[in-house]
Order: structure tokens, then sequence, then C-alpha cells
């Protein structure tokens, strides 16, 4: 960390002086450093700069906040990425509008092969179910999984991530030291410890609201791919989808129930022309560089043949074998799993007792079950 | 001259004999009653001098007293009104009859002589009856309600003349007779049933448990899912009221002015379902003039509490001790009313505030805090009151449509009723009737459970995140699936679908975080 971070720090708080401002003064001026001591003649040259941004690049106040940001740096042991550094990302480089400076919490590489999962925060069991999936799967063959630690599918999918041993990358809508949503403290800090926070704020920006759609360009701009796991009409999440083709990015979509308003925006995703993901095969196949062989190993557990293999399995009783085939992954309600299996309600309400008890079965609110994995 | 005549007062549920004493003495005219008569009885003195009056009889211009007896206890309401003008006839020996004591006289009178009817006429024909009355006078309206009571000759009449003639042995009135095995056994027939509801199997079940061990229970589901038509059709579920019971549930309605036109007896359980912005007095009973309140109109049959996060702390603070105690107690200047309140509970609640989390049609608009604190806001100890969690889903459009025969609510009625006559057989000496009554102490006795139960209640609890109150209230549901059952033991599959019923332990307010 060099003194000349400190310009650098503060010049990615400017307000109104974003990478295109800042990368014509660099020109003009040189350095940072050079324009921090910058007298007002010259600003008052230079013909884009408004009054208002001279009194920004001249304002003291600011400059101390800079101060205070180092030491908030220092204590969180933030790392600071120039855009002219060799190991600012790759792929971020490149795209429109690259954030000069980036605040690292743990590691980032700058070839980092990465897929972006987003998604819907009021996400059903289903959407969760399926980003936690896709992620641990993406993860597991060594692709790092980019979101954005909202509520929700980027939840779910760092979760996935995690689970399978891989690499994440959170990229926040706010400071690197802060917390968003509260509730994800604990997610934030496993993923310093196994990948990294990213963020184009200095610290202790709060999340605010106009915040978000400028960092989702980010989390496009990490990755080889956006998935767009489950998002309704209005999702924020299609804002993300949309910059992803801006920056030639491939867009994938997960389809959901035609009746499901959970659904509506993915489904109009896949009717517009982005990749219909229904296995993480569809995903893999359209990386390049990625081994697929792997993907000739173990399909995933989407298992509903019978089961009725006593040596692999704990013994189980014959109505319980009926009630495990009529399961998925998917949700289903105890009448009508009563129903298919043909056993009447009692039988079925205790059958499935046991088989939660010995792990098989999990049950959601609602009277839904499925198959753990 | 002194008279003395009977009639008859309300204290809780039961009647109580009012001795009307009248004494006419020479002096000023006036006119007074007295013994702690409200409003009403002091108004009865117009009522009665017109009444006598215009029935072309000599109202005495001398000194009148009538006290109401005992004296220490507070009468309500004018169905004192022809007691006290019998009393001043006969204190006048306008009315000569030495057989006065064997007779009650009931009614309001009106300006022109008309006996009018009053509430609360079944309990205090049971006090006649208690209390060696022969005959009953009373307005013909309330004859009909009297006469469900053998034992005592109820004659109806219209109008004060036709008293005095009757007491005076120039008018015949023949005894009213209600034929009360027919009442009784008049086919009970509910207008709705169980099978007007398509499909819901897992609530039918659960609910079919509740009715069989008299559970409080709990319905969560998002709205339109059905609740509330399931609800209203659980007493077609109960087993019938005994003889016994319908007079009691009658005698409650009566007092409440509740009881319905040409309907001397109340053969069905009550079904009552207060809206959620009622008082505590008027959920439990009491105010100044105390009237049973909703809980005891229940009595015998449901107390259905809609939306019930929606009622006020006091209001279900109240209800904590006629769920406990089975009655309620209020308590009045010289006396201590009760008001039985054996009532089964149900509860019905959106899972959430926008009400759409188990709608899978619809999008949960709720914040996480939000779906948190919206069930999670029901106080310990009325979810100590609950034995069964029941979700209801939202019916899909097609299961609507299915054609299989839906069981009738007589079918799963007559299980409902074999289950409860084991529990009584079982109770017997003891001063419970149903397994939701089972004490801590009596858990022990009544339901053990064998090595394989001990080891799944064991698993269950650790794996499955149920909360420590659970473990009574799951035995106490086994205990009746097992009578439903038809079985002397619990067996572990009893003790499997009990566990079934703990959602909001597991799923629902500050437990939801885990799963989403």
């Amino acid at each position: 960390m060099t003194e000349d971070m400190k310009y650098w720090v503060w010049l990615s708080t400017l307000p109104g002086i974003g990478s295109k401002r800042s990368e014509q003064l660099m020109e003009l001026f040189g350095s940072p450093r050079n324009l921090w001591y910058s007298k007002r003649q010259e600003l008052e040259k230079v013909h884009f700069l408004t009054r208002e941004m001279i009194e920004q690049i001249i304002s003291y106040p600011l400059k101390v906040l800079a101060q205070k940001h180092m030491e908030t740096i220092h204590k969180h042991n933030i790392k600071v990425i120039r855009i002219i550094d060799e190991s600012y990302p790759l792929l971020l480089k490149n795209i429109y509008d690259p954030p000069m400076v980036i605040y690292v919490r743990g590691t980032l590489s700058a070839d980092e092969k990465a897929i972006a999962f987003v998604g819907s925060r009021n996400a059903t069991a289903y959407g969760n179910t399926i980003a936690e999936l896709l992620a641990g799967e993406v993860a597991r063959r060594g692709i790092t999984v980019v979101s954005g630690l909202a509520r929700g599918i980027d939840s779910s999918a760092h979760e996935g991530a995690l689970k399978s041993g891989g690499r994440t990358i959170a990229v926040l809508g706010c400071g690197p030291d802060i917390a968003y949503p509260p509730d994800n403290q604990d997610l934030m800090e496993r993923i310093i410890h196994s990948g990294a926070v990213i963020s184009e704020y200095a610290p202790g920006t709060p999340p605010l609201r106009g915040n978000f759609p400028a960092r989702n360009r980010i989390i496009s701009g990490l990755s080889m791919g956006v998935t767009v796991v489950e998002a309704g009409e209005k999702s924020g999440s299609l804002i993300t989808a949309e910059f992803a083709l801006e920056q030639g990015r491939e867009v994938f979509a997960v389809p959901g129930n035609v009746n499901s308003r959970n659904s509506k925006g993915t489904n109009k995703l896949i009717k517009e022309g982005a990749k219909i993901v229904t296995n993480v095969k569809d995903i893999l196949e359209e990386l390049n560089g990625v081994d697929l062989l792997d993907l000739l190993e173990e399909e995933s557990c989407h298992k509903n043949e019978e089961i009725c293999d006593n040596d692999v399995y704990p013994i189980f009783t014959e109505e319980e074998i009926k009630i495990i085939n009529c399961l998925s992954n998917d949700p289903l309600h105890i009448d009508i799993i009563s129903v298919n299996s043909g056993l009447d309600i009692q039988n079925v309400s205790s059958n499935l007792s046991m088989l939660e008890i010995k792990g098989l079965v999990e049950q959601i609110p609602g009277k839904m079950f499925r198959l753990r994995k | 001259m002194l008279s003395k005549v009977k009639s008859c007062g309300l204290l809780g549920i039961n009647g109580y004999v009012v001795e009307v004493e009248t004494d006419i003495s020479s002096g000023i005219p006036s006119f007074e009653i007295v013994g702690l008569g409200d409003v009403a009885v002091k108004e009865s003195k117009e009522r009665v001098r017109a009444a006598i009056r215009n029935t072309g009889l000599e109202f005495p211009a001398k000194r009148i007293t009538i006290n109401l007896a005992p004296a220490n206890l507070r009468k309500e309401g004018s169905s004192f009104d022809l007691a006290a003008a019998v009393g001043i006839m006969a204190a006048t020996n306008q009315i000569f009859n030495t057989m006065l004591d064997k007779y009650m006289f009931i009614g309001e009178l009106s300006l022109n002589g008309e006996v009018k009817p009053v509430r609360g006429v079944l309990p205090m024909a049971m006090c006649a009856l208690k209390n060696g009355i022969e005959y009953l006078i009373i307005n013909h309206e309330n004859a009909d309600e009297a006469a469900i009571v053998k034992g005592i000759s109820v004659l109806p009449v219209k109008n004060l003349q036709e008293v005095v003639e009757h007491l005076n042995g120039e008018r015949e009135i023949w005894a009213h007779f209600t034929d009360t095995d027919a009442v009784f056994n008049e086919n009970k027939v509910y207008d709705v049933d169980f099978a007007d509801v398509k499909g819901q199997n897992n609530v039918k079940r659960a609910l079919e448990i509740a009715a069989s061990g008299s559970h409080n229970c709990i319905l969560i589901g998002s709205p339109g899912s059905g609740k509330t038509m399931l609800a209203r059709r659980l007493p077609t579920i109960l087993p019938a009221l005994s003889f016994e019971e319908a007079m009691e549930v009658t005698k409650i309605h009566s007092i409440a002015g509740l009881l319905p036109l040409r309907t001397p007896l109340i053969t069905y359980r009550p079904f009552r379902s207060p809206h959620h912005t009622i008082s505590a007095t008027s959920l439990v009973g009491g105010g100044k003039n105390p009237k049973p309140g909703e809980v005891s109109l229940a009595h015998y049959g449901v107390l259905f509490l809609d939306e019930i996060p929606e009622f006020s702390k006091e209001a279900l603070e109240v209800l904590r001790q006629p769920l406990e105690d089975g009655m309620v107690t209020i308590s009045r200047l010289n006396a201590s009313i009760q008001y039985p309140a054996q009532v089964m509970l149900v509860c019905a609640a959106n899972p959430c505030k926008c009400g759409n989390l188990l709608d899978e049609s619809k999008m949960c608009t709720c914040t996480p805090k939000q779906i948190q604190q919206y069930l999670g806001r029901l106080s310990g100890p009325l979810l100590d009151r609950i034995d069964i969690h029941i979700e209801v889903a939202s019916v899909k459009y097609n299961e609507l449509c299915n054609i299989k025969e839906e069981e009738k609510s007589s079918s799963i009625r007559s299980r409902v009723s074999k289950a409860r006559k084991i529990q009584l057989e079982r109770y017997k000496g003891l001063s419970i009737y149903s397994n939701s009554q089972l004490q801590p102490a009596m858990i022990e006795r009544f339901c053990k459970i064998d090595e394989k139960g001990r080891r799944l209640m064991k698993d269950a609890f650790e794996k499955l995140g149920l909360s420590a109150r659970a473990h009574h209230r799951i035995l106490k549901v086994s205990r009746t699936i097992a009578d439903i059952d038809g079985s002397e033991d619990i067996k572990p599959c009893h003790l499997a679908e009990a566990i079934q019923y703990r959602s909001l332990d597991r799923f629902f307010g500050s437990n939801l975080k885990k799963h989403w």
C-alpha cells in the first residue's frame, strides 16, 4: 500500500467524476497526486469541469476524508486496486465505465473465470434451491461465483458456492466495511475467507438506492456470463442482464412455472433469447476453456428412479418407498403425495415425519415436501 | 294487608326464587318497590299501575310497598311486573286464592294489561321445578321453552285479565305441552357439510383429530385458502349434544336473549365467530348488568377467532382463565356469577402480513423481518393452549374439479364419537372428559410410550427443531390419534403423525429464518 493510494482513493470519492472524466483528468494532470495539488486557476481551464466539480476537487474536507478512509483501509486490511494495476481484473477493465479504484477484502486475481448468479430478493423456495444448486455445481468445477450479497437468490448462490468448497465474490452497493443487508454479516465474513468482497465505494459509503444499479455493471463486468435464476417482472436483476448484453457477456436464465409471478422476468428473458438453463451443463458448455470431461461424471442429484436397493440406503418400509417415489427436488403438497402414493393421509403424515427424521425429506412451509440433497 | 307471590330472578345461568312481598297500609298514597331493583324494576310501577287500571280493576289509593326478596341481590329486568300486579291484587283481595304459594309468575306487563315474554325462561322453569312450584304462569310465547321442563304445569296467558280470572276460579287454563323428546331428537341437520370442501384432506384429518380430543387448534393459510369455510364445518363433525348439554346451551342463549324464535331447545353445537375488534367484556362476559360473553355462548361448541394476531392483547389475556377452567367467573357486589365456557378454540391466521406467503400463485411482499414478526407476536400463553397447528394451502383450480366423492360429515362424526366415548370411559371419575384437558401429571399416566416411541421423540426433537412446549402436546395429540385408531397403546406411527402438527414451532414466526 503506497502513499499514492490516498490520492486514488480520494479520486474515486469525488462526486460527479466517474471513470470517463477521471481518465481525461489523468491525461491532463498525469496522476491523481497532481490533481490533488492542483490550483483553482488550472482547474478552471479544463472545459468539462463544472464549478461544483472544481469545488469538490479543491475541497479540504474531502481530502481529510480520504485520509480517514486510508485508516479504515488499514484497519480492515482492505486492498485498493487501481485500474492501472496489474491485478485489476481484465474482464472488468474492458467494460464501458470501469471503476477507477476497487476495494477488495479477501483475494482477487486478474484473470478469474467467473459466472454471475443474480435474481429476486423475494425468491421462492424453488429459486433459492436452484440458485444454491447451480452455483454449487459451477463453483465445484473451479469457476468463481459472482453475486451481490442481497437477500434471496444472491445469498443462496453464495451459500451454494461456499458449501461446495469453491470461490465466490460479492460485489457491494456500499463500502466494503459495511454488511448490507445486516443479516448477511456472517455470510460476508465467510466470503472474505474463501473468496472476495468487492466494492467501488469507499469505506463508510452507505447502501444508497442509486448505488445498486451501478454496482450491477461490475457484477456482470467481472463475469463471463450472467445467470438470472428467478426474477419478477420488475426485478433489479434484469438490469444486470442488460449490462451483460451491453458488455457482450452471455445471459442465462432459469425457467419457472408459467403461473408464478416470481418467474415472469426470467421467462421473458428466455423468450427474448437468453439461454435456457435446466442443468449446470447448459452454463458450462457456453464457456471456453472449461474441462468438459468433468461434465460426463456424476449426474446431479435429480434422481427420480425407484429406490429399492437396500444395500445402499438405510432400510425403508414399503410405505416409505411409495412416498419417496412420489417426491423430487420440487416441493410437493402433502395432499398430492397422498393421492399419488395411494396411501391415506394419516399414513402419509406419519411416514413423512419418519423420512424427515431420517434426513431424506425436507419440509417447507405450506405442508410441502421434497427430497433433501 | 300483606301478600306473598313468587317470581324468579337470574344469577349466572341459573334462576333463584324471588318472593314478591306486597304490603298495603294506610297513609298518603305512594308506591315503592324495594329490593335492589334496577331501572327497569323501578319503572315497573308505572306499568303495573296502568295495567291494573286498564284491566278494569282497582288500583288502591294507599301506601303500597313491594319488596323483592332476598333484598341483598340485584334484581334486573321487567319480568317481575306480573308478580307485582298479582301481589297488589292479592293484598287488596281482588284475587282470592289460597294456593298462591304453588304458583310462580313471570312476565312483563304492557300498559294495557297484556303479558309480554321475557328472556331466560328455561332456567327459571328449572328453578321453579327445583323449588316445588306446581304452576308457572308465563306469556304464551315463552311457553314452548318453559314446557321443555317436565314436572311442572306451564300455564300460558295473554293478559292480566286471564290471570286474575284463573286465580279466582273463573277460567280454566290448560297446561302447555312441548314434546321434548321430539324436539331433542328432531333431525339435526346442519346446513353445511365437510363434503362441501373439495380436497384439503390433510386439513380435514387434522380437524378430525382436533374434534376427537377436543384439542384447540390454529389454521394458518393465505386469504381464500378456505380456513373460515373449514372452521365453520367443524361443529358438524362433533358428536351430538346430550340432553343435559342441550339444556345448558339453551339456558345460556336464553338469558342472552339469543334463543331463535320457535326454538325451545338448541340441539346443535354452537359456532361463535366474534370479530377481532371485540372488547374483552363482550368476549368473556360481564358488563354492568352481567351477560354471558362469546366464550359462554360457544359453550359445548366452537369459538372461532379469525385473524387471531389482530385481536387486542387485553381480549386474549382475559380468555386465558376460561380456557383453563372451562368457566367464566365474574365478581359483583354481593355475588359471584359463573358462566360455563367449555369450548373448543379454533384460531385462524394469515402466514404473514400481506397473506401471500403460502400462495404459490401470488408474490409475498413482506420483508423477512415482517414475516418473522407477524406470527412471532402470538403470545406464548396463547400458544400453550393450542395443541394442533394446521397449514391450509390454497387449493388449485384443477383440484376443485376433482370428481372424487368427498366424505360426509356424518361419517367423520361417527369416528369422532367413538373416540370421545373411549375418553369418557377412561376419565370416568376424574373431572375431565377429553385428552386435551390432561394435566402434566396425568399425561405420565395415560400417555405411556414404549422404547421405540421414546427414541422417536428424541430424534424428532433433535432433528426437527421442535420447542420444549411441544413435548406434552404431541403426547396428548398422539393419545387422540391412537384413540381414533382404536388402539390402547400409543404406537410410533401415532407419535409420528402428531409431530406433523407443530408447524408453528418449526416454520413460522421466529423460526422462519432457518428455512428461507
